[in-house]
């Protein structure tokens, strides 16, 4: 079980890397952090039966953290989109120099 | 202020008084002239910049010009009279070790324990003395001489700076606090050489004398390094107590040392070949070349030999070199003085030339000759100086009167000044036949026992180089020919003949006004009388000598007996006995006749014969031909130094800025520089802004890391 269990979390977690690193849109690059958090988890809890329960406990953490990231993180999205009138990141190039 | 730490037992029972107080004093002067300096200084250009036009002589009341007026010769005459006190003093108590003072200590690291101390002795009483009591004639006579210059206060706080740093120079007990002294001085000579520093030429003429004296410097330096090294002490009583058992006699230590500070005298005494700065030194005040460039402190050289004179004695080599170096530089510098035209540059060839008369003096082992003609020539180089002040304040303001534009220093513009200057005239003459050696004036006394010792000298039993000391003898007694010639013509020119001035200038000459001929009288007297005080024994029994019934003849030699004599000792067992002829025969009393009827003729000859030449003024002037054009030209040594001095050091230092400074180096610093710039540029480049971008990134860093641990 162990075995399929990490090679899910891999790929969602691959799957979640590619869509932030190819995708244009904020709220698709958005729900792809939350899919390689969601990898992780599931890792964590993959990995828990055979470590002991901290893995579990740990996944609550990052649900915490999460769901506090994804209420900043929409925040951010709505007032970027207030200003521009769009969420696609090309736009949103101010992070430089 | 000053705590006694520690009175060393004063034998006689006699108590120096007040010693640090004397110092204290000039500097006293020094701080508030200073100060009212500055203040005017600050009034005057806050009036400048606010857009009024300043009068500088507006301010010229009570605080920036009486008060110094008071203070500078003020404090001058406080200090001596406190110097005569102890003199005074110490001429009743028999004295046979110096009197040292410790105040306290300066320097402590290691082996070395440097004590700001001052030592009373016989040779530092006769040079504050005359420090104090020259120095204060000729701050009186500064007082009618700058009287209308604006920069009076600083003029006098200048002064009296000098002077502390010259009483320190001679009154310390170690050759640190000397050191002190002797940097300080030549601070003070070069701030009032460049007095009138608004002139270019006259702020280069102060630069040069710097630059000069810290070559000199330079062997002072490497001597005290050498004595501590040797002796681990630098106080003057423990190094020549250990002397005699550390030093072998003409051995290559002692030698080392003895030209080392040869070396620095030269600097500082303006000898070969370092005595380039003193001519120029002449672009400072009058009275400035009496004081520092005549009287005191050039003379330093020859108070460090005198000073020294049991390592000097030491060393034979040394000492040869140090009587060659100054006959050498008397002939040389006399014949220059013989086709200068500046009254001022005469003079300073004549310093020159009398220092190196002193230097032979110390050279030949005639400790007490040598300070002896130090001291009659700061009487009557002092006058001559001060004489030529009188004359150049009256001529300057002739022509200034009548807005007439020639030099006011040129002897070719003056001529027949005697009827409008009489006391000038009279006391200047004095000092004339002084400076030329005629019996019974004071100069001749001093320089022909320096001729005379050489002589003797040459004749010692074991004398080394003895036909080198006859080669001195007669090139001193040439140079006393040379000198009785151009002083003389240099009287005749300023004095005698046709005036030059100008009818229309001639009706502004006026005499010197009290404040400036009183210091002559002084110093005329002085310069009659001052050689009375040492004659040899054999003169003394002789016509020369009043035949015994000169007062305190003799006076000076025993006076600086404690002082000279383990160097003389050292001399009597090395050299054996001095010859009692000199080299061609016949005593000291016929060769004094000899010199002294010679000198006459000369100066009476150079009266008749010059005195009927036609001056030509100045402006009209050619320069000379054949070989009077090289003297006049002084030999071209400044052209020569010029050429292969000044110039190589100019073109290695401008190589060294613009090759290897300017490009090597800088282009090193400036290519790393860039090169990181480059790199933060190439860099940037990443830096996309794009959020896509830097999540890649990240991964591929992440993937690398991973895969480098995983392998």
């Amino acid at each position: 079980m162990l075995v399929e269990s990490l090679v899910l979390g891999g790929l969602i977690f691959a799957i979640g890397t590619l869509g932030v690193i190819v995708r244009r849109n904020v709220i698709i690059m958005f729900l792809c952090i939350e899919l390689q958090l969601n990898a992780v988890n599931l890792t964590f809890v993959a990995l828990s039966r055979y470590h002991g329960i901290e893995g579990q406990l740990f996944v609550f953490f990052v649900m915490t953290v999460a769901a506090a990231e994804a209420a900043v993180g929409l925040a951010i999205i709505i007032s970027i989109f207030r200003h521009y009138q769009t969420v696609n990141v090309n736009h949103f190039n101010l992070l430089k120099w | 202020m000053l705590q006694v730490a520690e009175v060393a037992d004063s034998p006689g029972g006699w108590e120096p008084f007040l010693p640090g107080i004397i110092i204290l004093l000039p500097l006293l002067g020094f701080v508030v002239n200073g100060g009212l300096a500055l203040s005017a200084a600050r009034k005057s250009s806050n009036a400048v910049r606010a857009g009024h036009e300043f009068d500088f002589f507006e301010g010229t009341t009570a605080t920036t010009h009486r008060l110094p007026t008071w203070v500078g010769p003020g404090v001058m005459l406080a200090a001596f009279m406190l110097t005569l006190v102890n003199f005074v003093g110490m001429l009743g108590a028999e004295l046979h070790e110096p009197i040292i003072r410790s105040y306290w200590t300066w320097i402590s690291t290691g082996d070395l324990e440097v004590a700001v101390a001052i030592q009373l002795d016989q040779l530092s009483m006769i040079m504050m003395m005359i420090i104090t009591g020259v120095g204060f004639l000729i701050h009186v006579f500064s007082v009618g001489y700058m009287r209308d210059d604006p920069g009076y206060p600083r003029y006098f706080a200048y002064l009296n700076l000098f002077v502390f740093f010259m009483l320190v120079l001679v009154m310390a007990a170690n050759y640190a606090i000397m050191f002190v002294g002797w940097e300080g001085v030549g601070l003070c000579s070069y701030l009032l050489i460049g007095y009138w520093f608004s002139d270019k030429e006259k702020a280069s003429a102060g630069k040069k004398a710097f630059i000069v004296n810290r070559i000199g410097d330079l062997g002072f330096l490497l001597a005290i390094f050498l004595l501590f090294l040797v002796f681990q002490s630098l106080d003057y009583q423990e190094v020549f107590r250990q002397a005699p058992d550390v030093f072998v006699y003409g051995g290559p230590v002692v030698t080392t040392v003895a030209l080392l500070f040869l070396v620095a005298a030269t600097g500082k005494s303006a000898q070969i070949p370092l005595f380039v700065w003193l001519p120029d030194a002449m672009a400072g005040p009058t009275p400035v070349s009496a004081l520092i460039h005549a009287a005191t402190m050039v003379t330093a050289g020859v108070y460090l030999v005198a000073r020294s004179s049991l390592l000097f004695a030491m060393s034979p080599l040394g000492s040869a070199a140090v009587a060659g170096i100054g006959v050498l530089t008397a002939l040389f510098a006399a014949t220059i003085a013989l086709k200068q035209n500046d009254i001022k540059k005469v003079l300073a060839y004549s310093t020159v030339s009398q220092l190196g008369y002193m230097f032979l003096g110390v050279g030949v082992g005639a400790y007490t000759a040598g300070v002896f003609h130090l001291m009659t020539h700061a009487f009557f180089k002092a006058l001559l100086f001060l004489g030529a002040g009188a004359v150049i304040h009256s001529v300057h303001h002739a022509l200034h009167r009548t807005h007439k534009d020639c030099d006011a220093q040129d002897m070719r513009n003056m001529g027949g000044l005697r009827a409008h200057m009489p006391i000038t005239w009279i006391t200047m003459w004095l000092a004339t036949l002084a400076i030329s050696g005629i019996w019974p004036f004071a100069g001749f006394f001093s320089k022909d026992e320096i001729i005379w010792m050489t002589g003797a000298m040459a004749g010692a039993e074991n004398a080394p180089y003895s036909g080198l000391y006859t080669i001195y003898w007669i090139l001193a007694l040439a140079t006393a020919m040379l000198t009785a010639f151009y002083m003389t013509r240099l009287m005749v020119m300023t004095f005698h003949g046709a005036n030059r001035t100008g009818v229309k200038e001639a009706e502004h000459l006026h005499e010197a006004p009290r404040t400036m001929w009183i210091p002559l009288a002084i110093l005329s007297a002085l310069s009659v009388f001052g050689g009375w005080i040492n004659v040899t024994a054999d003169l003394r029994a002789s016509v020369l000598g009043g035949f015994g019934l000169l007062p305190m003849s003799e006076w000076f030699h025993h006076w600086l007996e404690p002082v000279t004599e383990a160097a003389r000792a050292v001399q009597e067992a090395n050299l054996g006995e001095l010859a009692h002829s000199a080299p061609f025969g016949g005593g000291e009393v016929m060769w004094g006749l000899i010199s002294t009827s010679a000198a006459l003729i000369i100066v009476f000859g150079t009266v008749r014969l010059f005195g009927k030449r036609e001056v030509t003024v100045a402006a009209e002037d050619v320069q000379p031909q054949g070989f009077s054009r090289v003297l006049y030209n002084k030999w071209y040594v400044d052209e020569f130094y010029h050429r292969w001095v000044v110039d190589p050091i100019l073109t290695t230092s401008r190589f060294l800025w613009r090759v290897v400074d300017a490009t090597l180096i800088d282009g090193a610093v400036n290519l790393i520089g860039n090169a990181t710039r480059l790199a933060g540029w190439v860099g940037s480049l990443f830096q996309t802004g794009q959020v896509n971008t830097y999540a890649f990134f990240l991964t591929v860093g992440v993937l690398i890391i991973l895969s480098v641990i995983a392998l």
